[in-house]
């Protein structure tokens, strides 16, 4: 294996990292570029998206390859969840820099700290052994930590960096607590080195390490009961952040996790699927549960990602291809419903220049904002998984897997569960539609300011995804997802 | 190929609906009634071109279009009747809302017209998930019609429809996938000859009565129809009472019965048991309504009760009979919120007891009235006397007990039915207002004329109706004969005589010997 190679597979992570080096310098010199800084941040990730797709689709690397001596996979599983990391990423620095500059506070480290971040995304998919996958973690997290308190004058902001620091780096800890007792055991960090170390059972203390890692992952992915920071970073931090968050890092630990799971811990999924089956349902009910009574829009959308995560889960307990291959399709839709909402959020701010956040400001939105108020519509209905709008889809796939799975029970209580959150996805739509506006604001002035194109567009594209036209997709989502996760089940 | 006459029945509406949302309120209105009236005429074409006593499934379409499940279209003569009252009905709804919906028409009109696609969807689906997709779809479209365009308490009732509706499906769709992966497809038509095991079939059928028993309403989870009925506009009660109804009965035909025949036979007592306590216990509660439309509502209840009794008689009357209540009840509970629609229009108010005596000021109406209040008590010449006599028919054939307490039900019927029209057409003129009000207008004329018509052509010549369905439901006895319960009421045979029956006990020539001697 030549370096050049391995150049070659890690590219995009290669070219992201080059160019947020160069951008941090621009942004140190030229601190007013911001909207160039973020300009170019954008193009590079296309650039990177558009490599990935390239090593998705060639046949020459179907299998994947190995880069830098096997700590380092380019497959399908890893490209895939990369292609929904960075457009996700593309997508919230479109729908950003307006909500920095109402407060004067948008710079260029913003879009760079986004790139790190990326870059951190990529290598944690891609991570074939344990080193790798921290890294990739903590490069993540770090920048993660430095967005959420980005609003450098806002208390808010400021706690949820700080709360977002502390729960992070204890969960970093336990995790790597857990890696060095998987190694103690195993002899090895590689992923494959580990699944045949683990072949006939894991030893009373290797099973320590799984459970330590499973549990710090579980709180990377915002699942019960490792799910209490969510709310309160998620509401404290910057709206912008927050979509980032909800969107391309959780689709990043969810990959992780699952690739983990499925293939250095694979050959012992009995020992681990009641861990995930409990999550599973427990972030089911809980997430719904704890969302009916917010009123802040923030805090439900929060409770809404982690009622999702329940069903990303029950995927990944199905421990098959096909659950492997649910868990891309449900996390490509949620990442675009989640945007979405977010992007509405964003959109949501009165003539003032102040954001909405609780359901008292959105009430009657469908005769002040038909065109929002309906984009809304189909992005709850569909995170309510009600068919013909496309969330039904990821629901479907998830649960065909598990009773492909034979995990009947599983499903059928956490399909059961489902109808818990439909109740407050139809409260956004009982506000928005059926409760009339408010009269606070004076004759003739809209209530909610217009938006600019860039919204507009993310906004319509996740909505147009989520119509029932994006059901036309599922032969091509379904090819590639299952071409994807099959790349976890094949003995090399 | 043939010209596919589904789909486009099912793109008409929705290409309206979708317009509808862009277009004033007096377009809206006009775009709607065409489409509607559209889809009527594609309607009459597809029954005229039913081919009665042909393949069982036509106009089939196929398209491989989505991953895991097809676009799969076809109907029987089921779904064929099915269809025909959706599209029926569906201009009348659009009349009935002309000038009672005055806010946010656009939006109105389309909600009606996606629920027009996603009905025909749902009676034309011959792939299991599809079947899915249109059925749960209903929920948005209906939710949002009693949320928004409904009486002071829509909100409540549009939350419990919903979520009511919601809870009792999803279960299903696990019984689905179960289904599918078992029998390696998820064509309708295959899967309604494809053998569960006995064990298994428990479970299904349970998990998909859970979703038609709360679509039908079945008692105890009837409870979210007369808030729905209250709380909806009048012509989303229609839709509600007239087609989504009977969604639940479709279900038990296309799914239960034929996939799950085993399992019906051992719910048995489950069915009849729960339809005999809803048709006294509801009809009951509908005795002592004061609000017209929950009146009408807990009717629905007490009807569709003799519908499910008929479906799990086994046999082609019970079956026959369900689905003709099935369609005389689309109409005629259809009409009669109509009835109530024409003078809420006018008084605002569903209060039995505002109104009295309007038979001097609207006698036309009160002709209506009698004629659809009639026919929903079962009156021989009208739909559901044809529909009631069957089902009984066949339910008796099962079981005489109850045969015997069903049929209390329609005495019932006949009470509040009865005393409802006495209290608001005859008697006394009580309030000024409700004494004023003007006689039918050429629109409501439009729109109950023609139900009026179809009450009694299926009162009176039913064979229109049964004959396309006659030989799907022969298809399904056949089908569950091998399950099919024991006859309490069949004749029994007995040990057969020795002797002629005119023979005395005893020894035959001593008796004529003695008879003759005394002579």
């Amino acid at each position: 294996m030549t370096y050049a190679a391995s150049f070659y597979l890690a590219a995009p992570e290669v070219m992201l990292s080059v160019a947020a080096l160069i951008l941090l310098l621009v942004s140190a010199w030229m601190p007013k570029a911001s909207r160039a800084v973020t300009i170019v941040a954008a193009a590079v990730l296309f650039g990177a998206t558009a490599w990935t797709a390239h090593l998705l689709f060639d046949p020459a690397y179907a299998m994947g390859g190995e880069a830098f001596g096997g700590l380092y996979s380019a497959d399908g599983f890893g490209s895939f969840a990369k292609i929904v990391i960075y457009l996700a990423t593309i997508a919230c620095l479109v729908v950003t820099p307006r909500f920095f500059d109402a407060r004067g506070a948008y710079r260029p480290e913003y879009p760079v700290l986004m790139l790190f971040a990326a870059v951190g995304m990529g290598m944690m998919v891609s991570a074939v052994d344990l080193v790798t996958l921290y890294v990739g973690l903590e490069l993540s997290s770090l920048a993660s930590y430095v967005l959420a308190a980005f609003l450098r004058n806002d208390a808010r902001s400021n706690e949820a960096g700080l709360k977002y620091f502390i729960l992070g780096a204890l969960a970093s800890g336990i995790i790597l607590y857990g890696m060095s007792l998987v190694y103690g055991f195993s002899g090895t960090t590689s992923y494959s080195g580990i699944s045949i170390a683990f072949a006939d059972g894991f030893s009373t203390g290797a099973l320590f390490g799984v459970v330590f890692v499973l549990a710090g992952l579980a709180f990377k992915i915002a699942a019960v009961p490792f799910h209490m920071w969510t709310p309160d970073v998620y509401e404290g931090a910057p709206t912008p952040v927050t979509a980032f968050f909800a969107s391309a890092p959780k689709v990043a630990a969810v990959v992780m996790l699952t690739r983990i799971a499925l293939d250095a811990f694979g050959a012992q999924t009995d020992a681990w699927r009641q861990i995930v089956i409990f999550a599973a349902l427990a972030s089911i009910v809980v997430g719904a549960l704890g969302a009916i009574g917010q009123q802040n829009l923030k805090r439900l959308l929060a409770y809404s990602s982690i009622n999702n995560v329940g069903f990303i889960l029950i995927g990944l307990a199905a421990a098959t291809p096909q659950g492997a291959s649910s868990v891309l399709v449900y996390l490509a839709i949620y990442a675009a419903m989640t945007i979405g909402s977010f992007a509405a959020l964003l959109m949501l701010r009165d003539s003032s220049g102040e954001q909405i956040e609780t359901f008292a400001g959105i009430s009657g939105l469908s005769t002040t904002k038909p065109a929002l108020a309906w984009c809304l519509l189909i992005l709850m209905f569909s995170l309510a998984g009600i068919p013909p709008l496309f969330g039904f889809w990821g629901k479907f796939v998830v649960f065909q897997a598990a009773v492909e799975a034979d995990l009947i029970a599983l499903a059928a209580i956490g399909i059961a569960a489902s109808v818990i959150g439909a109740f407050y996805y139809l409260k956004f739509v009982k506000v928005m539609f059926f409760d009339e506006p408010l009269s606070t604001a004076p004759e003739g002035e809209a209530v909610i300011a217009d938006s600019p194109t860039g919204h507009w567009v993310v906004l319509g594209l996740s909505a147009l995804l989520m119509s029932p036209l994006g059901y036309l997709a599922t032969p091509w989502l379904e090819g590639v997802a299952d071409r994807a996760a099959s790349v976890l089940f094949t003995v090399v | 190929m043939e010209f596919p006459i589904l789909s486009t029945m099912l793109i008409v509406p929705l290409a309206a609906g979708i317009a509808c949302l862009f277009l004033p309120a007096a377009t809206a209105r006009l775009t709607a009634l065409v489409a509607t009236l559209v889809n009527l005429a594609l309607g009459i074409a597809l029954w005229l071109n039913y081919d009665i006593g042909g393949a069982q499934w036509q106009f089939t379409e196929r398209a491989d279009l989505f991953a895991v499940f097809d676009y799969a279209l076809g109907i029987d003569g089921i779904a064929l009747m099915l269809i025909m009252l959706s599209v029926f009905l569906m201009p009348i709804c659009i009349l009935a809302s002309w000038d009672g919906i005055q806010k946010r028409v656009g939006e109105y009109m389309a909600a009606f017209l996606i629920m027009e696609t996603l009905m025909i969807g749902v009676f034309a689906a011959q792939d299991m998930f599809l079947f899915y997709i249109f059925f749960e779809a209903g929920l948005i479209p209906m939710y949002l019609i009693i949320g928004v365009w409904g009486g002071d308490n829509r909100i409540y009732a549009s939350y419990k429809f919903f979520l009511y509706t919601l809870l009792g499906s999803v279960v299903m769709l696990i019984a689905m996938m179960w289904m599918v992966n078992q029998a390696g497809t998820s064509d309708i038509p295959t899967l309604m000859q494809y053998d569960f095991t006995p064990g298994a079939q428990t479970w299904l059928w349970l998990a998909f009565f859970a979703s038609f028993a709360v679509k039908m309403p079945m008692w105890p989870v009837h409870t979210w129809l007369p808030d729905a009925h209250v709380q909806a506009p009048t012509a989303g009660s229609v839709i509600l009472a007239g087609v989504l109804l009977k969604l639940g009965g479709y279900g038990f035909i296309r799914f239960s019965l034929p996939m799950f025949p085993e399992a019906s036979a051992q719910f048995l007592w489950l069915v009849f048991g729960l339809s005999m306590v809803a048709v006294i216990y509801t009809s009951l509660v509908a005795l002592v309504q004061h609000d017209m439309k929950k009146l009408i509502a807990y009717s629905s209840v007490a009807h569709m009760a003799i519908v499910t009794a008929g479906l799990f008689a086994f046999n082609v009357q019970g079956i026959e009979g369900a689905m003709m209540i099935m369609l005389g009840h689309g109409l005629v509970s259809g009409a009669l919120f109509l009835c109530v629609g024409v003078i809420y229009d006018r008084l605002h108010t569903r209060e039995i007891g505002r109104y009295g005596g309007l038979a001097i000021n609207m006698p036309r109406y009160a002709f209506f009235f009698l004629l659809f209040t009639m026919a929903s008590i079962g009156l021989p010449g009208t739909s559901n006397f044809v529909g009631e006599f069957l089902a009984l028919a066949g339910v008796y054939e099962v079981s005489t007990w109850a045969t015997l307490i069903l049929t209390t039900g329609i005495i019932l019927g006949a009470a509040y039915m009865l005393y409802l029209y006495r209290r608001v057409v005859f008697g006394i003129q009580k309030n000024a207002d409700a004494a004023a009000m003007p006689d039918l207008s050429l629109r409501e004329w439009a729109m109950l004329g023609p139900i009026a018509a179809a009450v009694l052509w299926m009162g009176v010549y039913p064979e229109s109706f049964l004959a396309p369905m006659r030989a799907d439901i022969a298809v399904l006895e056949v089908r569950l004969a091998r399950a099919a319960p024991a006859r309490d009421s069949a004749l029994a045979v007995g040990e057969p005589r020795e002797h002629a029956a005119n023979y005395v006990a005893g020894d035959h020539a001593e008796g004529s010997a003695a008879a003759e001697g005394s002579h």
